[in-house]
């Protein structure tokens, strides 16, 4: 008895915290009309129109604007959104959207199933790399009456469903785009679409106003009147901000994690670092695999060995993240947790490196290898040193470069260096997100390909089966399988599954609700 | 001055002037194209996915695909008809994007400029009066302080005592934003968020005037026409308003021309530590996006007002010390 009842209460406290995703009236608040939310975005997008362009802060204000037809929960279930139910064919092959009534863009037009299939079948087609690579299994696109889109692929894709969040496939005005460079319409400049806030102003290196759309779809809402982002550059500055109150939310890497711990101590912050799993980053650092001796397994296997992956998610990120175990992302589908790549251990990593004939001379160095530091603020600059003194205990003396972020993107993309960092998303699924960094078929001189060099046939075979595969067993287990193979080849050293704090005033509610988190529309979202 | 030959002085300077410009534009345009990395290869690598054809189609929509001799020849002939340009990155204009940004660098750079020059050289006259006395030392230990602590650290204290302990001023920002204020009430909001920036840039050049005007006022006050004053029995305060300050201000002049001139780039560290929407961000931030167009539109403004005040610097010195003459 005492146990079912303990057990019982167990429940009821989880309870408010798993409504809270579902809608805030179950908790016994009242959602409240008004007020205005102050934010901050940096750095400062270019433009605003998201597809254009795909840069976080774009896609964090724009995603206020702009929707897709469907949303995800942190499992990666897609939710109704613009689409208000869908079916997926028996064979896999045919993707049927029925469209919410009454939605209207900004300019007053209704937006129809034309506006659907011209947003998939043109506009991301042309504009978006991501989506174009996707898009382009679509064989027809066709608007079977104003509030049903219909997409029929020429195989079956299962991570197709994953495709229309409004961060990758947001539904634009077709009247507004139709006929011109989609760049270079004035509507880029005056971002246009069915969301929650419209564009109101921008003074740039200022602020950017959004206002609450009157004509909005779902009666109601949204709750708050407008909602700023102003531009603060500096992250001291940024803190400053949000402890005095004159912003109350911040989010992605608007405050350093070794602020963080303060944040979490203020009683009046919320700090989550959930509304990450759409995205699933995950951090790593590349072996360039032409340059002696990383292209040797021991070397890497031992270099990974020498690396403390708790320490740098605990000491260096405050909790913020989680170690990597390996190259999927453990948010992402088909996660496989029996595959870990080697545990710490700098005995077993010297033995290793013994092994691989690479002796220490007199100053104990048995290679030297220079580290391209990646510019994305101070936290990575200690990354770096970190880094270098973990390789030394083991004998490798990293040498760090630093550069700056232009430098970074050309001489990553060009192979020229010999470790660097980075993160990538991986879009929940394996074949949108984690494939591209170890088939062969991708070792291009671009950014986000297997800038590594890292080839195997095997795994390539098995990435080719599990995309082309339109059951999820089948899928599960050739990526079961290739997991099993690269945590053995360890291709690239993984460090850690990232997430960013999202920070915020306790008097906001359903700042998170969905699988990516702040790049929600906030058509919920209100001050109580 | 004769007057007569001022216009030909003039215009040979004006000349001179254009070439300076001119050469400095071509030089920018090689420095800035030689670093490593392009707009597209960072509008890639900041989306997070890329492929041949995304970076293709960006390349030649900024015109990126042409030889350097055909894009500085664009640029070139940009400049001669006033057209600086287009920044495809940021899809706007360059002149709207350094219009935007004007007003705002020339309140704080301004404002900055005033507040150093007037509290600047009346310290230094206070302190050259009284040489030697405990106040001389105070004013030259303070300067001395100024001088030597870096700006940004100034700012974060600034910030430190007034928007968090005393709350009495905002931390960052030009103005309130979503608060709908009009006539004194605006300009005390924008005076309120002006305050600490501009003290915090102010004062590094309070400094300098300060030690500039005691230096040079103690070397003037030693000379032979000095004494041959006090000699004649005229005041002591008139001694140093009429012979010892003003054949002091030479230097400052000086000094002033170059601060002057660099009025419109703004500071790019006041300007990020106070979230402050000048051109000082605008450059650093197109620096790093490799944002071309908008970089040079920025060092084409900046060298020609450098150029612009060191002419008007060298005319007032003629009006300033009769013995000085425009040839």
């Amino acid at each position: 008895m005492a146990v079912s009842r303990r057990g019982l209460m167990a429940t009821a406290a989880a309870l408010p915290f798993l409504m809270r995703a579902e809608d805030a009236l179950a908790q016994g608040i009242q959602p409240k009309r008004g007020g205005t939310l102050a934010s901050i975005v940096n750095p400062e997008p270019p433009i605003l129109h998201v597809g254009i362009n795909n840069q976080a802060p774009t896609l964090i204000v724009g995603g206020k604007i702009f929707q897709g037809l469907l949303r995800y929960d942190p499992q990666l279930k897609p939710m109704p959104e613009l689409a208000k139910s869908w079916e997926i064919s028996p064979d896999g092959l045919e993707y049927t959207f029925h469209l919410q009534e009454n939605v209207k863009f900004h300019d007053g037009k209704p937006m129809t199933a034309d506006d659907v299939v011209f947003s998939i079948m043109k506009f991301h087609m042309e504009v978006s790399p991501r989506a174009r690579g996707v898009f382009a299994r679509i064989k027809d696109g066709v608007a079977v009456n104003p509030t049903t889109a219909k997409f029929v692929l020429s195989e079956p894709f299962e991570p197709f469903i994953l495709m229309f969040d409004n961060t990758v496939s947001a539904i634009v005005p077709k009247h507004l785009f139709d006929g011109q460079d989609y760049r270079q319409a004035p509507a880029v400049q005056k971002p246009i679409g069915t969301g929650p806030f419209k564009f109101a102003e921008w003074q740039r290196g200022n602020f950017i106003r959004l206002e609450r759309f009157e004509e909005y779809w779902k009666p109601g809402q949204p709750y708050l009147d407008a909602i700023i982002y102003r531009v603060v550059p500096d992250s001291q500055s940024r803190r400053l901000a949000l402890e005095s109150g004159q912003v109350q939310l911040t989010q992605s890497n608007d405050i350093e994690p070794f602020d963080v711990p303060q944040m979490r101590a203020r009683p009046n912050l919320e700090v989550k670092t959930t509304g990450w799993e759409y995205m699933g980053p995950l951090m790593w650092m590349d072996f360039n695999h032409r340059v002696k001796p990383l292209d040797d397994v021991r070397v890497r296997r031992a270099m990974t060995m020498a690396v403390n992956r708790d320490f740098i998610a605990q000491r260096l990120w405050f909790g913020i993240g989680k170690p990597a175990t390996g190259p999927f992302h453990s948010a992402t589908r088909f996660y496989d947790a029996s595959a870990k790549a080697p545990a710490y251990n700098v005995e077993a990593a010297k033995k290793l490196l013994d092994e691989a004939g690479l002796k220490p001379n007199a100053q104990g160095v048995r290679f030297t290898i220079k580290h391209l530091s990646l510019p994305y603020g101070e936290v990575f600059t200690r990354l770096g040193e970190f880094l270098r003194q973990s390789f030394r205990q083991v004998g490798v003396d990293l040498q760090l470069e630093s550069v700056d972020v232009g430098t970074w993107s050309q001489r990553t993309a060009n192979w020229e260096f010999d470790t660097t960092i980075n993160y990538l998303y991986q879009y929940g699924d394996p074949t949108l997100g984690v494939e591209r960094s170890y088939v062969s078929t991708n070792i291009k001189k671009i950014l986000f390909s297997n800038v590594a060099g890292y080839e195997n046939p095997k795994v390539d075979e098995l990435f080719k089966q599990a995309r082309d595969a339109a059951d999820p067993k089948v899928r599960q287990q050739a990526f079961s399988e290739v997991q099993k193979i690269l945590v053995e080849d360890v291709p690239l050293l993984w460090l850690m599954e990232m997430s960013f704090p999202t920070i915020y005033d306790k008097k906001l509610n359903n700042v998170i609700t969905s699988g990516s988190g702040v790049h929600a529309s906030f058509d919920d979202v209100f001050m109580a | 001055m004769e007057l007569s030959r001022f216009p030909a002085y003039l215009a040979g300077r004006l000349v001179k002037a254009a070439i300076v410009v001119l050469a400095i534009v071509v030089c920018n345009f090689f420095l800035i194209h030689a670093a490593p990395g392009d707009p597209a290869s960072i509008i890639a690598g900041q989306s997070g996915a890329a492929d041949a054809k995304f970076l293709e189609q960006l390349r030649a929509q900024f015109g990126l695909d042409q030889p350097l001799y055909v894009q500085l020849w664009v640029y070139l002939k940009g400049v001669l008809t006033l057209d600086l340009g287009f920044s495809h990155r940021q899809q706007a204009s360059v002149a709207a994007l350094l219009w935007d940004r004007l007003p705002a660098t020339l309140l704080l750079t301004g404002a900055a400029f005033l507040f150093a020059i007037v509290i600047g050289v009346t310290m230094g006259a206070l302190a050259a009066r009284r040489v030697g006395s405990w106040s001389d030392s105070v004013i030259t230990v303070l300067a001395l302080t100024f001088y030597a602590t870096p700006l940004f650290w100034v700012g974060l204290m600034l910030v430190l005592l007034f928007s968090v302990t005393l709350e009495w001023l905002p931390s960052f920002g030009m103005m309130s934003v979503g608060v709908e204020l009009s006539g004194f009430a605006w300009l005390l909001d924008i005076g309120k968020h002006l305050l600490l920036p501009a003290l915090t840039l102010g004062l590094f050049y309070v400094a300098v005037y300060a030690r500039l005007t005691r230096a040079t006022m103690l070397e003037v006050a030693d000379q032979d026409f000095v004494k041959t004053a006090r000699a004649k029995g005229v005041p002591e305060g008139r001694i140093l308003r009429r012979h010892v300050l003003r054949n002091a201000m030479l230097p400052v002049i000086t000094f002033a021309g170059i601060q002057a001139g660099q009025l419109i780039g703004g500071s790019i560290l006041v300007e990020t530590v106070f979230a402050w929407p000048g051109i000082g961000r605008l450059a650093f931030e197109a620096l790093l996006a490799r944002d071309y167009q908008v970089l040079m539109g920025v060092f084409f403004c900046t060298s020609v007002m450098v150029v612009l005040f060191n002419l008007i610097t060298d005319l007032l010195y003629a009006i300033v010390d009769p013995r000085v003459e425009v040839s």
